[in-house]
C-alpha cells in the first residue's frame, strides 16, 4: 500500500521552456514549473470539492515532505553523475532503529536521553551508509548504480532483521510529533523539508563544496586538475543524501506510529529521482538545481492527489508519471542535442 | 608452440565465455558440490526442478538484460513487465497456451518496443525511459488486473507450461529459457547483429562511423529484453497459477547484479551469455543453499538474512572484479 | 584532366549558424593521391564528413563517379566505395583485432553464420601488408595506439574501396611505420584506388602525394599539382600570407629578451613515471621560459603530468623551490606554487556548463572562501580584473563557458591559474586550436607574466613558439632529455635537428 501511496502522482515536468544551462534559462525552467504548479492550483480550486481547505494541504504535505527530503540528497548525488539506489533501504533501517533505541530497557529508563539517541543513532548509522556507498564509487571506481545496489538488496534485510520482520507499533509522542505535529497548521515535517531545501539550496550556491560539487559532475578530471578534492566531495554527497534519507525515515516511522521494516521507503530511490528529473536534473551531472526539485516534487505529488481526487483510479497515475517523467527528460534532452 | 596451445584452450573454454568467466563457472561448482554434500535433499528430484523451474524466469530475464547491457544501456521496465505479462497471460489463459503465452511475450514486445522508439527514436537516457516505461508497466498491470492477483484457468492447459516436467528433474520452462539462451549467445557470437550490439556498447560513435547498423542493434536488445521478460511473466502465471500485478519488483536489480557477477561491465562493450547463465544460476544457488542451511537448524537464519547475505555475497564479487580488472582494464 | 573520380563544388555548411563552410570544393582523379591541407579550423574535418555521409551539407554539389550523390550515412558512402580513416580513433577498443578489421563486413558460412576462420585469415592477411603480427583474439585497445591506427588503416584499406580518406594518419606513427603506410598507399595506388590524404605534416605531402587542395577558412583557396609548389607556398597559402613576409618576420609575440633568469625554482634529476617519462633532467628558473620540445610520444606531456603529480613518480628527485617535494597530486602542486594548463581544453579544462567566472575561479575557491563559504563579491572582483586584463571577450561573467570561442576558452583556463600567482607555470600547447588573434593575445599575456618573474615551462609543438619565445630548450626523445639548447642563437633548424635526424615535424611549425 504505501508503496503505491509513495508513487502516485508526479507532475507534468516538462511545462515551460527546454532547459538549458544558461542561468536565465534555468530560471525559465523554473518558472514554467511553478506556472505549471499555480495552473495546477486553480485546476483544483475550480474542479476538487473542498480543495481549498487547511486539511488537504497538511495531507499533500506530509506525503510529499519524506520525497522532498530524499529527492534533496539524490538531486546531489546525481549532480556528480551519479546515482543512488540504497536511500529507500536506508529508510528502512534508520526507521527500523529508531524505535528499537527508545523502546529499549536503556530508553525507557532514560526518556530524554532515549529520545535523543533515536534522533542521533539512526541518521549516523545512515551517514555510515552512505560512507559505504561513496567509498565504493570514489575509491575503488565501481559505478554508482552497482554500488549502491549492494545496500539496495542487502539494506532493508538488516531492517528486518532488526525487527524480526514484525510491525512495530509504539506510543511516545515526543517522538511521534515529528511525524503527526504542526506548526501553523502545517506538518512540522513539511517545515523540516523547506528548511532543509533552503539550506542545501544554499549550500549549493553559495558554498565551495556546492561549487566542487558542480564542477566534478560537469567535468570531473577538469576538476581534479584544477585541485578540486574529487573523492572527498563525492563521499560527502553520498553521506548527505543517506543522512537525509536516514531522516526521511524517522519522519515516516514518527508519523504512521509504527514502524514496518518491509514497507518504509519501498520505491522511494524512484521517486526521488523523478523529482530530481522533472526539477531540471540531468544524469550525466554537473547541474543541481535544489529548487527545481522542491518544485518538481510538489508538482508530482499535486498531479497525484489531483487525479484520484477526481476519480481516477490510484493506479493509473503511474502511467500518467510516467510519461511525464518521459516528456521531462526528453525537454531536456533536446537542449543537449543542439 | 605455447601459442596454438592457448589458442586450443580458448577453444576449449570459448562456450563458457571465455578464460576470464572461467571463475563464475568454477564457483557454481564448488557450491553445488559443496551443497551436495553438506545436505541429504540437495541433490534430490525435487529440489533441482524447483530451483531449476523457479531460476528459468531470472535466467530469461538476465540474459535479455545482459544484451542491453552490452550495449552501455540499461532496462530498468523488466520487473514491471514481467508482472503485466503474468495478469495478460492469466487473463488469456481461458483460451489456452497457444493464446496466453504468444500474448504475454507479445505485452513484453510492445514494452520493448516503446523502450527502443523512447531511446532510438527520441534519444532518452535508457535509464530515465526505461525507468518511465517500469512504471507504466506497474500501472498498467494494476489497471488490468483490477489490483488483484488474477486466478488462471485450471480447466485449460495453460498451466502445464509452468507446472510440467520432462521426467523428474527437467521442467519445461528452463528448457524454454535454454534455448532463449542459446538463441542469445548464437546472436551475439555469430551474426553481425551480435557483433554490432558489443560494438554499440565499446564505441558507439565508432560503431556509426564504420558504417554498423546502430540504431538496428538497440531495437534489438530493448525487444529481445522485452520480450524475455514477457515469457518470465507467462512462466510465473502459468507456473504459479496466478498472474500477479504486484510480482517482479526488484527482479530488474537481480538481474543486473546477475550480469555484473557473471563479469559484464556495465560500461557496455564487453561481456559473455554464458558467464551471465552461470552468474544468475549462481545467485539463485545461494538462495538455495541458505535455505538449507536453514534446513540443518545449526544457525538459525530468516528469511531477512538471505537479502543481506545476497548483498554481501555481490560486495565480494564487485571487490574481486575491482582487483581482478585493475592490471588489464582493456582485456575483454 | 582526365575523368575525375569525385568533384565537390560550392559546398556550404552551418552550425547553429556559424558556418563552417563557405565556398569549399575538392576534386580528385582515378588513382591519385591527394592532399588536402589547411589550418586547424579551415574546414577540412568538416568537408570530409560531409563527403562520408556524417553530416548534411546545405548547399554545393557532390560528384562521384560522374553522377550527383548525396550520401546520407557512413555506411551509404562505404557502400558506394569511400572508405575513410578518422584523426581521432574510430574503432572499438573492447573488441578483438579481428572483430575491428571485419566489423560490419564480416565473411559467412553458407546459411549465414559469421565464420571467424575465414575472419581471421582476412585479419591476418590484412595485416601481413604492414609486416605486423598480432594476437587477433586479443582487445585491440590492449595494444598501443600506433598499432591501433595501423589496423584502422588496415581496416579500411582492406574495404577494396574506391576513396580512402586518411585523416592525420601519420600523427601517432614513428619513422619507420609512416614509411610502410607510405608503402601501402602507394600499393593502393598501383591498384588505381585514389587516397585523400589530410595531414599536418607537410614533408609527408611532398613524398606520396600527387597534388594538393588548400583551405582557409572554409574555403578552398588553391589547388595545385605537388610538383608545382614548395612547403613556403603551402604555409603561406594557408595562413593567407605573402611567402616572402613570412620568410622574413617572426610569427609569434614572444621576442627572447635578456636572460635576466632568476633562482632556480623547479629542477628535476633523472625524473621517471609510471607512463612514458624515462629520464628526465630539467631546471627552470623564475623569469624564465624552458620550452620542452620533441616529437608527438617523446614524453612533454609526460613531463609535465610527473611534475604536476599526476602521474607515479618512479624514479629521480624533483626539488621545488630549492627544496626536494612530494608532489602526490595537484593539490600538492598547487600548494607548491606550481599551475598546469594541460593540453585537452575539452577534456581535461573547461567544466562546459559553468560559469566563465566559476571556471576562472576553480583553482583560486580555497582562498576565495572562508569557512566554507565563498565570498562572491571578492570573486566577482577578481573575474572582472581578469576579463580586463586578459580580453576575454564574454557577454558577461556569468554566461556559460561553453558558450565562448576556443581562444576566449582558453584565456579564462589561463586566468585560472594566473589567478594563484604561481611561481611556476606549466602550459601543454597553450595556443593549439585557436585562432591567430587570441594567440598573439594569450603569448604576451604569458611574456608579461614571466617578466614579472613567473617560471614557465612551455610545451609546443610549434616550433616558432619555442625558438621565440623559449630561453632554454630541452629536446626530448623517447622519454628522455637529449638535449638542451640556449637561447639565443637556435634556429629552426638547429632546433630540428635536436629533436630527431629528419625535418617532418618541422612542419607542424605552419599550424
Amino acid at each position: 500500500m504505501s508503496a503505491q501511496n509513495s508513487l502516485t502522482g508526479r507532475g507534468l515536468g516538462g511545462v515551460g521552456e527546454a532547459p538549458a544551462p544558461r542561468r536565465s534559462r534555468l530560471n525559465r525552467r523554473l518558472l514554467g514549473l511553478a506556472a505549471a504548479l499555480l495552473a495546477l492550483v486553480l485546476l483544483n480550486v475550480a474542479m476538487t470539492p473542498n480543495f481549498l481547505q487547511l486539511q488537504t494541504l497538511a495531507v499533500n504535505v506530509s506525503q510529499v515532505a519524506p520525497v522532498v527530503i530524499v529527492a534533496l540528497g539524490m538531486t546531489l548525488v546525481i549532480a556528480t553523475g551519479g546515482v543512488d539506489l540504497s536511500v529507500g533501504a536506508v529508510m528502512a533501517v534508520a526507521g527500523a532503529l529508531a524505535p528499537l533505541i527508545f523502546g529499549s530497557g536503556w530508553g525507557v529508563a532514560n526518556p530524554g536521553l532515549g529520545l535523543a539517541a533515536a534522533f542521533v543513532g539512526p541518521l549516523l548509522v545512515a551517514a555510515a551508509c552512505g560512507l559505504f556507498n561513496g567509498s565504493l564509487v570514489s575509491f575503488l571506481g565501481v559505478q554508482p548504480i552497482i554500488a549502491t545496489l549492494i545496500l539496495f538488496i542487502s539494506g532493508r534485510g538488516v531492517a528486518l532483521v532488526l525487527t524480526n520482520g514484525n510491525l512495530q507499533t509504539f506510543t511516545n509522542p515526543s517522538f511521534t510529533w515529528l511525524g503527526t505535529g504542526r506548526a501553523l497548521g502545517i506538518p512540522v515535517m513539511g517545515w523540516i523539508a523547506l528548511a532543509l531545501a533552503l539550506v542545501v539550496a544554499v549550500v549549493v550556491r553559495k558554498t565551495i563544496y556546492g561549487r566542487y560539487l558542480l564542477s566534478v559532475g560537469g567535468n570531473e578530471r577538469a576538476a581534479s586538475l584544477a585541485g578540486t578534492p574529487v573523492a572527498t566531495v563525492k563521499i560527502w554527497t553520498y553521506l548527505i543524501c543517506s543522512t537525509l534519507a536516514g531522516l526521511a525515515g524517522l519522519i515516516v516511522v514518527a508519523q504512521n506510529s509504527a514502524s514496518d521494516a518491509a514497507r518504509i521507503g519501498n520505491l522511494m530511490e524512484l521517486d526521488a529521482i523523478a523529482a530530481a528529473v522533472v526539477g531540471g536534473a540531468a544524469l550525466s551531472g554537473g547541474r543541481a538545481p535544489i529548487l527545481g526539485t522542491l518544485l518538481g516534487a510538489l508538482f508530482i505529488q499535486l498531479v497525484g492527489y489531483t487525479l484520484v481526487a477526481n476519480g481516477v483510479p490510484d493506479e493509473a497515475t503511474f502511467i500518467v508519471t510516467a510519461a511525464i517523467i518521459v516528456i521531462a527528460v526528453w525537454l531536456q534532452d533536446s537542449r543537449r542535442r543542439t | 608452440m605455447t601459442a596454438s596451445l592457448d589458442l586450443d584452450l580458448r577453444r576449449f573454454t570459448r562456450p563458457l565465455g571465455g578464460g576470464t568467466h572461467l571463475t563464475v563457472w568454477v564457483a557454481l561448482l564448488a557450491l553445488i558440490v559443496l551443497g551436495g554434500l553438506r545436505y541429504d535433499n540437495f541433490l534430490s528430484a525435487y529440489n533441482i526442478s524447483s530451483f531449476l523451474g523457479y531460476n528459468s524466469m531470472f535466467l530469461l530475464i538476465s540474459v535479455g538484460m545482459c544484451l542491453v547491457i552490452m550495449t552501455g544501456g540499461i532496462d530498468l521496465s523488466v520487473g514491471a513487465v514481467a508482472a503485466l505479462a503474468s495478469v495478460v497471460a492469466a487473463l488469456l489463459s481461458p483460451d489456452g497456451l497457444i493464446v496466453a503465452l504468444p500474448g504475454g511475450v507479445a505485452t513484453g514486445l510492445l514494452v520493448g518496443a516503446i523502450n527502443a522508439g523512447l531511446i532510438v527514436g527520441l534519444r532518452l537516457p535508457p535509464f530515465m525511459a526505461t525507468l518511465a516505461t517500469m512504471l507504466a508497466a506497474r500501472g498498467a498491470s494494476l489497471v488490468v488486473s483490477d489490483n488483484r492477483a488474477v486466478s488462471v484457468d485450471w480447466g485449460s492447459d495453460f498451466t502445464t507450461l509452468g507446472m510440467n516436467k520432462i521426467g523428474p528433474l527437467v521442467p519445461w520452462t528452463i528448457v524454454i529459457a535454454a534455448l532463449v539462451v542459446v538463441v542469445a549467445w548464437y546472436v551475439l557470437e555469430r551474426t553481425s547483429l551480435g557483433r554490432t550490439v558489443l560494438a554499440v556498447g565499446g564505441n558507439a560513435e565508432a560503431a556509426h562511423l564504420m558504417g554498423l547498423k546502430t540504431g538496428r542493434a538497440l531495437v534489438f536488445v530493448y525487444l529481445f529484453s522485452g520480450a524475455c521478460a514477457g515469457l518470465a511473466g507467462v512462466f510465473l502465471a502459468s507456473g504459479y497459477g496466478a498472474g500477479q500485478p504486484l510480482e517482479g519488483q526488484g527482479w530488474e536489480l537481480a538481474a543486473i547484479a546477475s550480469v555484473v557477477v557473471g563479469g559484464t561491465l556495465l560500461t557496455g562493450g564487453m561481456g559473455s551469455i554464458p558467464a551471465t547463465v552461470a552468474g544468475a544460476l549462481l545467485f539463485g544457488l545461494v538462495f538455495n543453499l541458505l535455505n538449507f542451511e536453514n534446513g540443518l537448524g545449526v544457525i538459525s537464519l530468516s528469511a531477512y538474512w538471505q537479502s543481506v547475505i545476497r548483498g554481501a555475497f555481490l560486495l565480494v564479487v564487485i571487490l574481486l572484479q575491482v582487483r581482478l580488472a585493475r592490471p588489464h582494464p582493456t582485456k575483454a | 584532366m582526365a575523368e575525375s573520380l569525385l568533384r565537390m563544388t560550392g559546398i556550404q555548411k552551418a552550425f547553429a549558424g556559424v558556418p563552417a563552410l563557405r565556398d569549399a570544393s575538392l576534386r580528385i582523379g582515378p588513382g591519385e593521391v591527394h592532399a588536402l591541407v589547411g589550418q586547424n579550423g579551415a574546414g577540412k574535418s568538416t568537408l570530409i564528413k560531409i563527403l562520408t555521409g556524417v553530416y548534411r551539407r546545405d548547399a554545393g554539389e557532390v560528384l562521384w563517379q560522374g553522377r550527383p550523390v548525396d550520401l546520407k550515412s557512413p555506411r551509404e558512402a562505404q557502400g558506394a566505395g569511400i572508405a575513410t580513416i578518422y584523426q581521432e580513433l574510430t574503432l572499438v577498443p573492447q573488441r578483438t583485432v579481428t572483430e575491428n578489421i571485419v566489423l560490419g563486413y564480416e565473411p559467412r558460412k553458407p546459411w549465414g553464420a559469421i565464420d571467424w576462420r575465414a575472419a581471421d585469415a582476412r585479419a591476418r592477411e590484412v595485416l601481413s601488408r604492414f609486416g605486423i603480427e598480432l594476437d587477433l583474439h586479443r582487445a585491440l585497445g590492449s595494444y598501443p595506439t600506433a598499432i591501433q591506427q595501423l589496423v584502422a588503416i588496415g581496416r579500411a584499406a582492406s574495404m577494396e574501396a574506391k576513396l580512402l580518406i586518411m585523416d592525420e594518419p601519420t600523427s601517432s606513427l614513428d619513422e619507420k611505420e609512416v614509411e610502410t603506410l607510405f608503402g601501402v598507399i602507394r600499393g593502393l595506388k598501383a591498384r588505381g584506388t585514389s587516397v585523400l590524404y589530410v595531414s599536418h605534416f607537410l614533408d609527408e605531402l611532398f613524398q606520396v602525394c600527387d597534388a594538393v587542395t588548400i583551405m582557409r577558412d572554409g574555403r578552398t583557396v588553391g589547388e595545385t599539382r605537388i610538383a608545382d609548389t614548395t612547403k613556403l607556398d603551402l604555409i603561406a597559402a594557408m595562413l593567407g600570407r605573402d611567402a616572402e613576409e613570412i620568410r622574413a618576420a617572426g610569427r609569434t609575440e614572444f621576442s627572447v629578451g635578456e636572460q635576466r633568469a632568476g633562482e632556480v625554482f623547479l629542477e628535476a634529476r633523472h625524473l621517471a613515471s609510471d607512463r612514458r617519462l624515462k629520464d628526465l633532467s630539467l631546471e627552470v628558473r623564475a623569469g624564465e621560459i624552458v620550452g620542452l620540445a620533441g616529437l608527438l610520444g617523446s614524453g612533454r606531456t609526460e613531463a609535465a603530468r610527473a611534475i604536476f603529480g599526476l602521474d607515479r613518480v618512479t624514479g629521480g628527485s624533483l626539488k621545488v623551490g630549492a627544496r626536494a617535494a612530494r608532489i602526490r597530486g595537484p593539490r600538492d602542486a598547487v600548494a607548491a606554487g606550481m599551475a598546469y594548463l594541460s593540453e585537452d581544453r575539452k577534456v581535461e579544462g573547461i567544466v562546459p556548463d559553468l560559469s566563465v567566472r566559476e571556471n576562472l575561479t576553480l583553482a583560486l575557491l580555497p582562498r576565495l572562501s572562508r569557512l566554507g563559504i565563498v565570498d562572491e563579491a571578492r570573486e566577482r572582483r577578481v573575474v572582472e580584473g581578469f576579463i580586463k586584463a586578459l580580453g576575454i571577450r564574454t557577454a558577461d561573467m556569468d554566461q556559460p563557458i561553453r558558450e565562448l570561442s576556443g581562444g576566449n576558452q582558453q584565456k579564462v583556463l589561463l586566468g585560472r591559474w594566473l589567478a594563484l600567482e604561481p611561481r611556476l607555470l606549466i602550459l601543454d600547447e597553450p595556443t593549439r586550436g585557436v585562432d591567430v588573434g587570441a594567440k598573439l593575445e594569450i603569448q604576451s599575456i604569458i611574456a608579461k607574466h614571466v617578466e614579472q618573474g613567473c617560471a614557465v615551462l612551455l610545451i609546443s609543438s610549434e616550433f616558432e613558439e619555442l625558438i621565440e619565445g623559449a630561453h632554454n630548450i630541452v629536446v626530448l626523445q623517447e622519454g628522455r632529455s637529449v638535449r638542451r639548447l640556449s637561447n639565443p642563437g637556435v634556429t629552426e633548424s638547429r632546433l630540428i635537428h635536436a629533436i630527431a635526424e629528419q625535418p617532418d615535424d618541422a612542419l607542424e611549425a605552419a599550424q
